[in-house]
């Protein structure tokens, strides 16, 4: 088995992507604790941190900006980083860092503030489709230009659609060069000038679906976006090229479920189509058996009769019997996994004993990602 | 039917539909943002995920897709044919709608609640008795029912904050929406079922109407079982059942805080070590829906 570190070597970038609810944020954690304990500057960016995890690490007031964690702390658990490394973590505020982006991209004063205090884009920016995802890359390009770090760790934000994540700075050049935007970012009467007759259709349609408020508001909105379009598509160009760069890499990670397992057979599909590069497959949580534990439950209640009594034996027996059925489930899962995703040598993690949401966690989350 | 991620809401949302289709009424199971998981869960993944296709008796499935609802709203709302063909043709109207914040979640929320409507806008569809929704995980799932109360109050006038505000009426009345969160007796998706009920009830005044604790395993030994296998703990298997036992007692832990944090006994389905088996766990929870539904 080849373990992460070898697989990570020379990379600048990791993405960690998979179906919610499979353990990203502490698989990403993990990672980036080995990262920074083999000497890097390593920083970790989260979504949605468990609050307990992020405790542990003495990060109580994770912010937008990252925060280092105090290697004192990580010392009294037993890492040591070796010399050079460190561990930052921040947690991605999306609306907080669309925002950010506005202000630093808006051409002038009066633009920012025609944006950021409009009424639609107040009320519901934090809704916009991708943007999240959009956010989550943007900040991923800055804190890899300005901020000075060996690697950088991105634990995707939970969508199940992999689309909005590898889409996301597509589409927001897409909306950024789009006929409708340009049209309003002329001053209306030139605007209507050279409409078409059926945009001019369109518009009167919508006035009349969305009632005038709706409609005045999406135009000044638009228009005061229009003076970021040269700005939004340079950094949403720097941003893919960012995702495709050599040193970028994505890790999925799954558990061995049927939904989470042909999320990930999904998302390798659109790395392919994308062209963008695979680093690896972890399946987590997985039930694995040890050698001693393949005989059968029939077996195990005969051999613990005597032992334990006819009763607790059958008891034994049909955990025993889960057991199996676990591991032979997620042993198919694994293997249609290998073969779908072209990759024969995955990192398994057999399910640990509690969940993870301490240094301790961590570490022994980090010895099985890691273990050769 | 929400949650956190990974907690099974796919499962049980499949598994709720088809006691209500059991029990005789016409049901459907509308999936958000999905690529049609319940029809692959009743072994049917070639059914054509965006149409209403009927997977089990009395039970259908739909997965819904924004495009197809807003072609489906143009075309009820604008009275030519011809003039909802240019809107939906035209380049510069698909831009403006993707790109209007908040549109395809409203777009989503205006589908659902048409499934739920006696007089489908859906030419030839029929009406269904309950409606299932397989919401996105908790904060999008709440941000989706929320959606048309925000849109309504944006637009000002007009049929779009008209129907905002009709839809919003619909899922915020606890006669006609119920909320169903669905947790694994696990820390993180106890505490964020706990985050869920303060939510809806800040941003749309519903109620929790019910929780499902999903994926429970066996609870076999009882403290003097265990003493005893302690004693034996050197045979794997009995590794194995204290091991197990060790799980079901934090396990027990955080059902008795889903219990405190929502202000009800949740209903319990138990892991299916051989994958989720829906007509199984239909089969658990019918009998423990009677009592609160």
């Amino acid at each position: 088995m080849t373990g992460l570190a070898e697989r990570l070597e020379g990379k600048r970038i990791c993405i960690v992507a998979g179906s919610g609810g499979v353990g990203k944020t502490t698989a990403s954690a993990a990672l980036a604790l080995g990262l920074a304990a083999s000497g890097k500057r390593v920083a970790v960016v989260t979504i949605d941190p468990a609050r307990r995890l992020a405790d542990s690490l003495g990060l109580e007031q994770l912010g937008n900006e990252p925060r280092e964690v105090d290697r004192a702390l990580l010392q009294s658990h037993g890492v040591v980083l070796h010399d050079g490394g460190e561990l930052w973590a921040m947690m991605l505020d999306p609306k907080a860092t669309f925002d950010d982006l506005i202000a630093r991209l808006a051409p002038d004063d009066r633009t920012r503030e025609d944006v950021l205090g409009n009424r639609i884009y107040a009320q519901l920016s934090s809704a916009i489709a991708g943007s999240q995802e959009f956010t989550a890359v943007a900040k991923l390009y800055e804190l890899d230009r300005d901020g000075g770090f060996d690697a950088i760790v991105l634990d995707t934000p939970p969508s199940r659609n992999a689309l909005d994540f590898l889409d996301a700075p597509e589409r927001i050049s897409d909306f950024f060069d789009s006929k409708a935007l340009k049209l309003f970012a002329v001053p209306t009467s030139i605007a209507t000038r050279v409409m078409s007759r059926g945009t001019s259709v369109v518009f009167a349609i919508l006035k009349r679906l969305t009632g005038v408020d709706l409609l005045d508001d999406v135009a000044v909105l638009f228009r005061s976006l229009g003076g970021l379009i040269d700005g939004f598509r340079d950094r949403a160009a720097a941003v893919k090229a960012l995702l495709s760069d050599p040193a970028t890499t994505f890790l999925i990670v799954t558990s061995p479920e049927r939904e989470p397992v042909a999320e990930a057979i999904f998302f390798r599909g659109k790395l392919r189509e994308a062209q963008l590069p695979f680093g690896g497959l972890i399946v987590n949580r997985a039930t694995v058996l040890h050698e001693g534990e393949r005989g059968d439950p029939v077996a195990v209640a005969a051999q613990l009769r005597d032992r334990l009594g006819d009763a607790l034996a059958a008891k034994v027996a049909a955990g025993f019997e889960d057991l199996r059925l676990l591991a032979a489930r997620d042993a198919e899962s694994i293997e249609r996994l290998k073969a779908e995703l072209d990759e024969p040598d995955p990192i398994v993690v057999p399910r640990l004993d509690g969940e993870v949401q301490d240094i301790e966690g961590l570490l022994a989350l980090h010895r099985h990602l890691t273990a050769g | 039917m929400t949650g956190k991620g990974g907690v099974g809401k796919t499962t049980v949302s499949a598994a709720l539909g088809l006691v209500a289709a059991r029990a005789g009424q016409r049901t459907i199971v509308a999936e958000v943002a999905r690529r049609g998981d319940v029809a692959s869960a009743f072994d049917r993944p070639d059914a054509e995920p965006f149409q209403e296709t009927e997977i089990a008796p009395g039970l259908f499935h739909i997965s819904i897709d924004p495009q197809d609802a807003l072609e489906e709203y143009l075309r009820d709302q604008l009275p030519s044919g011809p003039v909802a063909e240019i809107l939906i043709r035209s380049r510069v109207f698909g831009l403006i709608a993707a790109a209007t914040p908040g549109m395809r979640e409203l777009l989503t929320v205006g589908k659902l609640w048409e499934l739920a409507q006696l007089d489908r806008r859906t030419p030839g569809a029929d009406a269904y008795d309950l409606v299932v929704v397989d919401a996105p995980a908790t904060g999008h799932g709440v941000a989706l029912l929320s959606a048309p109360r925000t849109f309504a109050a944006a637009a000002a006038a007009g049929p779009v904050a008209r129907q905002g505000a009709i839809i919003d009426t619909t899922l915020a009345d606890p006669e006609q929406t119920a909320v169903v969160a669905v947790a694994t007796a696990e820390e993180l998706a106890v505490t964020e079922t706990g985050a869920l009920r303060e939510a809806l009830q800040a941003s749309i005044g519903l109620t929790l109407q019910r929780v499902v604790a999903n994926a429970l395993e066996a609870d076999r030994f009882s403290p003097q079982e265990a003493k005893l296998l302690k004693a034996h703990a050197d045979h794997p298997a009995v590794a194995r059942a204290l091991r197990g036992h060790q799980r079901a007692l934090r396990q027990r832990a955080q059902l008795a805080r889903l219990r405190k944090l929502t202000d009800q006994a949740p209903a319990r389905l138990s892991l299916h070590p051989g994958g989720p088996d829906i007509e199984g766990l239909a089969d658990e929870l019918e009998p423990q829906l009677d009592a609160a539904t």
